[in-house]
């Protein structure tokens, strides 16, 4: 690791230099690790609602039809009305609407959650459950296109892809808010 | 002594002994059954005196120590339709000291364990940083690193218990809470190195799971205490909790301390993944929903007596428990043995530490009739712990799919004239 070039130089500056001094003088950083580039990170991504991270592409409803029935249908319902069976547990993804006030509130894709940028990343980040990740870019936006589809929120002609996608205004998109907490009346 | 199905399965395990004995002795040839020791435990013989004969060899064990064969606390698997996603529970009420056993440190998955060669895991961090890098095992371990002891709490620890008692323990109602001392690099020290942009006020973290987890993290709080942790309570993480490295984050949310981590994305914005929009948020009951709900509350429940014990009969008990805040040390805990009408100081067993859980007790003379056990902890923010009334009031009661994440409420255990305890609304 030390040359002995590299310690002979240490010890000489170390003569005219305190410890601490010499330390920062050598370098303000450890460098430890490896830069990387591009290609480091190319079987990475996270997509954020503006649609940064979304790959080049695209799908309908009519070909998310038939991914769904052949990778989702048996864990999330034919109808996507999920399926809570043993050893399955699928979330239901559709219905629920105006049901958020109310004393039995159900939180789908198509009620609940704000934005369709997540449903893209989820789907192509952990899904299908048994084969996570095994489905084409092409394959996650023709099942997304499917799911807003039978939703409601798109129509099933509307092409789903990286321009499209973060402009799907969903409808609980206004339905969160900041945590609020701590609650100031449970000081003392 | 307490615990009724302990009790019961004594009482089978000796039944189950005198059987034996009859078969082995009535034919030299039966094959006895073969000694079952429990999880984590190796069954040897016991000696008629052990002062009589030598014990075992010195680490005759292989060099990894294991549990004694009579010690038998096990993490409880919630019944969720699959168990690939799903959680296992802390025993709180078998715990001695403050620390969990890593072997009983409660789980949460979302897609199984998975198994990581270190030798070939590397973190990755990039984004709006100036240097994208990437570390090997060894260079992280290469880091200056902190050790500290910090609880994890899962933010639905208790979700069942919102509109009426419905687990029977303190395992069921509160064991997706558990302690241990953990080691690694700050991310601070990473941040330096790696030098942050103007702007960077998010870090996606990413797990190596099959979930691929992900959750959206301030910057604030990744600077203020995050850590990268890669040792549990002196050893390498246990698997289920995230070997070979998990991200730590004192008091947030156990869901965002991203296990098997792999990836961190400094960003100006969060990226409102799955879990930080439709899973981890609080439904209001005006239909509106709080987000990025990541400190936990102060807290705290009495584990002795707890739900499913019984008490045998009138006289001395040292009321036992844990308090924790997310928001820094717990200052005082106070204990009521009639339901909240009167509040007695509790006895803090261990020094108060930021984000940690600390072990109370209280002596209590049970005069053998009906009595509501409760406790409550004031964290060093002046915050006291809710009754379950008050933090409905705030939060809405909209029933089991509302705002189910974050019950902080007073625990109640009722004792009645018969020394059963249970759990109860009170």
């Amino acid at each position: 690791m030390f040359t002995p070039e590299k310690m002979l130089g240490g010890l000489l500056l170390a003569a005219f230099m305190s410890s601490t001094a010499f330390a920062q003088s050598v370098s303000n950083r450890y460098g430890f690790g490896a830069e990387i580039g591009p290609q480091d990170l190319a079987k990475y991504f996270a997509i954020a609602p503006d649609g940064r991270g979304l790959p080049p592409g695209g799908g309908t409803a009519a070909a998310g039809a038939k991914v769904f029935a052949e990778n989702c249908a048996a864990c999330h319902g034919d109808k996507l009305q999920g399926n809570p069976e043993k050893g399955i547990g699928g979330d239901r993804l559709l219905g629920g609407r105006g049901t958020l006030a109310t004393t039995m509130p159900i939180k789908t894709v198509e009620s609940y959650w704000p934005y369709a940028t997540t449903l893209f990343d989820y789907v192509k980040r952990a899904m299908p459950f048994s084969a996570p990740g095994s489905l084409s870019d092409d394959d996650v936006y023709s099942v997304v296109a499917y799911i807003l589809s039978e939703a409601k929120i798109i129509k099933p002609t509307d092409a789903i892809n990286a321009q499209t996608l973060p402009k799907v205004g969903m409808p609980n998109r206004d339905g969160f808010i900041p945590d609020v907490r701590p609650e100031l009346q449970l000081y003392r | 002594m307490f615990p009724t199905s302990i009790v019961a399965n004594r009482r089978k395990f000796l039944f189950a002994a005198g059987s034996l004995a009859g078969v082995v002795s009535s034919s030299t040839f039966a094959a006895a059954a073969e000694p079952k020791a429990p999880p984590g435990a190796v069954h040897f013989d016991v000696p008629e005196d052990s002062t009589k004969e030598q014990g075992r060899a010195v680490a005759a064990d292989g060099g990894y120590g294991s549990r004694s064969q009579f010690e038998t606390e096990l993490r409880w698997r919630f019944p969720t339709p699959n168990d690939i996603t799903s959680w296992s529970m802390t025993p709180l009420d078998k715990m001695l000291g403050n620390l969990t056993p890593s072997g009983l440190h409660f789980e949460r998955h979302h897609g199984g364990i998975p198994t990581i060669d270190p030798a070939k895991h590397m973190l990755i961090v990039h984004g709006m940083v100036d240097i994208a890098k990437k570390f090997s095992m060894a260079d992280l371990k290469r880091f200056p690193s902190v050790t500290r002891k910090h609880f994890i709490e899962c933010s639905g620890n208790g979700l069942t218990e919102w509109n009426k008692p419905t687990l029977k323990t303190v395992q069921g109602t509160h064991g997706l809470l558990s302690t241990s001392e953990w080691t690694g690099v700050q991310f601070s020290t990473i941040a330096r190195e790696l030098g942050l942009k103007d702007g960077a006020a998010w870090v996606l973290a990413e797990g190596a799971d099959a979930a691929v987890m992900t959750r959206s993290i301030p910057m604030e709080k990744m600077l203020k205490d995050a850590v990268i942790a890669y040792g549990q309570n002196g050893e390498a993480l246990r698997p289920e909790q995230g070997y070979p490295i998990r991200l730590l984050l004192p008091g947030y949310e156990g869901n965002t301390h991203i296990k098997w981590l792999r990836r961190l994305e400094v960003s100006d914005k969060p990226f409102m993944t799955r879990e930080e929009t439709s899973k981890y948020t609080d439904l209001l009951a005006d239909g509106k929903a709080r987000m990025f709900s990541l400190d936990m509350d102060a807290k705290s429940v009495i584990t002795f007596p707890s739900g499913d014990m019984k008490l045998p009969g009138a006289g001395f008990y040292d009321i036992q428990g844990f308090a924790w805040s997310g928001r820094g040390r717990v200052r005082s805990v106070d204990v009521s043995t009639d339901g909240g009408k009167t509040w007695y100081p509790a006895r803090l067993e261990s020094v108060p530490e930021p984000m940690c859980t600390v072990r109370f007790s209280f002596p209590w003379v049970w005069d053998g009739r009906p009595a509501i056990l409760q406790s409550r902890s004031t964290d060093e923010t002046g915050y006291v712990q809710p009754t379950l009334k008050q933090l409905i009031a705030i939060r809405g009661s909209n029933g089991p799919f509302g705002s189910v994440y974050h019950l902080n409420a007073i625990q109640s255990w009722a004792v009645n004239e018969a020394g059963d305890v249970s759990n109860v609304h009170a």
